[in-house]
């Protein structure tokens, strides 16, 4: 078995909310309350659950970049949230982050060279001085970015340009862990692809461990390994990527993967939809007992006051970690399969170095967009659906009104 | 972002010079000149300072007569050959007189305008960088500034220290930029502290934090740049202010003093005679309205280059 590289122990964060005049705190967002995972080394895990539901913040905790509420860090062993600033500088070596917003996350005052050498001026013993703009454009090459753009400045880029200056930053320091915070939540679905499959091409070269958080169920699902799906600031199943899509146990996982929608247009409209009823519940007041109780078709009185742990349940073939009392596997109805959507990704819109993104070349738009619609034409026919397979955000919040269930579904 | 695309689109419809600046490396600062330079409002306020500032490094350049030459006899007498401007009660020429007088009030402006600059942004950026129970101090602080007329306190202060015909130049000066800067820092402070509040969050800055960068890094190279376009223009803007508000002291007799040159002392000089010599009035006045004039174009300039909103 692997190492464990990254360690989270019952990790809580919780806001504070201050009201009146005296800014007393009247009462807490329990952004993150409770989460437990193991990350090892080489993998990806993916992080998957609604808006609000805790997953960036459980990514900026990974990074030290807010104070956890109560538990712990571990990285390699070493309790991240207890090193003194000058222990953790020198940490910050071994983990970096990507964010998810290309147009923040990159100073607009900054040339492209200054933003990808600031890791090696911060730390000045990683590359010495006189090879930093050499190791730059290295990192420019290595995440398919012409070299020569060292002097430019980030808005005379595209958006997936942008974000692949954001990764080469992140590995700058050649880190071993990466936190992905929805990394291509802002991208257009054509070089989604492009990135992921840059973002897969770097963890082959140079060994990294992702956190890749998301809300797209098959990104998330062609990237990783092992899954975690968060409701309200708890992971509600967590397990090997084929066990968490082919025999999720939670029934939320179950909603989530029944709203994929179907790539095939034959199948469209034949497999049955699970939509939820009602909100998500406010995080400063989240409902007792297991969280989901308040929207689930199978809730009992025991899930109004038992918080159901997060342990291994059997899902037909093996078990894996579930925190639902009555788990039990159901088939949900082909989903966006990974051999589907890898045939997408994996043939590639094209070659992710090929600078197919770029708006900027000095090229009459109408010849390189014309390139460029001619190599994803396919897949705006057929990959749009798969690649874009999971705003669950919306899909969920928006056929909330309706409820449709199986005939033989017992009722709470 | 939309002010990126924004200049991108700009750029683009401007026809074959954009073909060659694309491409280029272009600073979003150097897009703001470059919108700058074809703004005649810009250039016209550029031209008027750059002569104040040549009038008050050197006056001679502008006039061969001597400012403190007094002639009685030909007190109060009207333009003309010799004078151009006339002379004032004293025999003394106006032109003289209006062009040294140039030098206080841009030293008073620009003094001013470096003081407030420095401490609001130091204070504000400190403020809003650390947040908490020192912002609040620092706030509640600047709104007692607040409550203080500027005029009334540059009044009070300027005559709780007052000058005598022994003070020197440089002190009389000094102090009115001291009282000047004391009441203007609170809102040069209070601007910065928004703009850093907003720069803050963004991911950049995180993305900082998470490499180990250290506060004073942070503060110097990512939230600074982004944060100072605003206090740019005020200051600019305030610039203009100052040297009205030190004509203004002047004017009242407890800012510069005779026999500091000034264009506020003058006007005050002049008032008794506004009927029979009116040039003596007028030309300082002018003076000082083109000034002030100038400073004000010249940040609404800048303003109008650095917010693409106005475009």
């Amino acid at each position: 078995m692997p190492e464990v590289i990254l360690k989270a122990t019952d990790l809580v964060k919780h806001y504070p909310i201050k009201g009146g005049i005296l800014r007393r705190t009247v009462g807490h967002v329990k952004a993150v309350d409770g989460v437990s995972f193991e990350l090892l080394k080489g993998e990806t895990l993916g992080v998957v659950g609604e808006s609000g539901c805790g997953k960036s913040t459980l990514g900026r905790l990974l990074m030290r970049l807010e104070e956890p509420t109560s538990g712990s860090v571990e990285f390699e062993g070493r309790d991240m949230h207890k090193q003194s600033s000058s222990d953790m500088r020198r940490m910050r070596r071994d983990i970096q982050i990507v964010f998810q917003d290309p147009y923040t996350s990159l100073n607009p005052r900054k040339t492209v060279g200054d933003i990808i050498g600031e890791p090696f001026e911060i730390h000045p013993d990683a590359v010495p001085k006189g090879g930093r703009r050499r190791a730059v454009q290295e990192l420019l090459e290595k995440v398919g970015l012409n070299p020569e753009h060292i002097n430019r400045f980030p808005h005379q880029f595209s958006g997936g340009q942008r974000q692949r200056i954001g990764i080469a930053r992140g590995i700058a320091l050649n880190p071993k862990v990466l936190i992905c915070d929805e990394p291509v939540s802002a991208l257009d679905v054509s070089v989604q692809a492009q990135v992921v499959n840059l973002m897969e091409k770097l963890q082959n070269e140079l060994g990294l461990s992702y956190v890749f958080i998301a809300h797209d169920l098959s990104v998330v699902r062609h990237i990783s390994d092992r899954v975690a799906v968060m409701y309200l600031g708890k992971i509600a199943e967590l397990g090997e990527e084929d066990e968490v899509y082919d025999r999720p146990t939670h029934p939320y996982t179950q909603a989530l993967l029944s709203a994929v929608p179907v790539p095939d247009p034959t199948l469209r409209g034949k497999r049955e939809q699970i939509v939820l009823t009602g909100d998500v519940p406010s995080p400063a007041n989240p409902p007792a007992g297991c969280r989901f109780h308040t929207r689930c078709w199978r809730a009992q009185d025991l899930c109004k006051t038992e918080v159901p742990p997060l342990e291994p349940r059997p899902d037909g073939v093996g078990a894996h970690l579930s925190a639902c009392h009555f788990a039990e596997v159901r088939a949900i109805i082909e989903t966006a399969r990974a051999d589907n959507s890898g045939l997408i990704f994996d043939k590639g819109i094209s070659d992710p170095a090929a600078p197919s993104d770029s708006v900027d070349s000095g090229a009459p738009v109408g010849a390189g967009a014309e390139r460029t619609s001619l190599a994803t034409a396919d897949i705006a026919d057929a990959g749009v659906d798969a690649l874009r397979a999971g705003p669950i955000d919306h899909q969920v919040a928006d056929q909330a009104q309706t409820v449709i269930r199986e005939s033989d579904t017992p009722r709470a | 972002m939309t002010d990126q695309t924004g200049v991108i689109v700009a750029e683009g419809t401007t026809g074959p010079e954009a073909a060659e600046t694309v491409g280029q490396a272009q600073s979003l600062t150097q897009e703001a000149w470059r919108e700058l330079r074809r703004n005649p409002l810009f250039v016209i306020s550029l031209i008027l300072i750059t002569v104040f500032i040549v009038m008050a490094i050197f006056p001679s350049l502008f006039t061969n007569a001597d400012p403190n030459k007094a002639i009685l006899k030909l007190s109060n007498s009207a333009p003309s050959k010799d004078a151009w401007f006339g002379r004032d009660l004293q025999g003394y020429d106006v032109l003289a007189r209006t062009v040294y007088g140039a030098r206080a009030s841009i030293i008073v402006g620009i003094m001013t305008t470096l003081v407030t600059g420095f401490l609001g942004v130091l204070i504000g950026t400190i403020a809003a960088y650390y947040g908490g129970i020192l912002d609040t101090l620092v706030m509640r602080l600047t709104d007692i500034f607040f409550a203080i007329p500027f005029l009334l306190g540059g009044i009070l202060f300027m005559s709780t220290f007052p000058n005598d015909v022994n003070s020197s130049y440089w002190s009389v000066v000094g102090k009115v930029v001291l009282a000047l800067s004391i009441l203007g820092w609170p809102s040069i402070a209070r601007l910065m502290r928004g703009a850093v509040l907003q720069v803050k969050p963004n991911d950049y800055v995180q993305a900082a934090r998470a490499l180990g960068a250290s506060p004073w890094r942070i503060i110097r190279s990512h939230i600074l740049p982004n944060a100072m376009a605003p206090v740019m223009v005020v200051s600019m803007i305030n610039l203009g202010a100052y040297i009205a508000a030190e004509a203004s002291l002047s004017f009242l007799g407890i800012g510069l003093v005779p026999p500091a040159i000034s264009w506020g002392v003058a006007i005050s000089d002049s008032l008794n005679l506004i009927r029979t010599a009116p040039w003596i009035l007028i030309f300082p006045s002018i003076f000082l309205s083109l000034a002030v004039l100038a400073f004000i174009m010249l940040g609404d300039a800048v303003r109008d280059a650095f917010d693409p909103k106005g475009r």
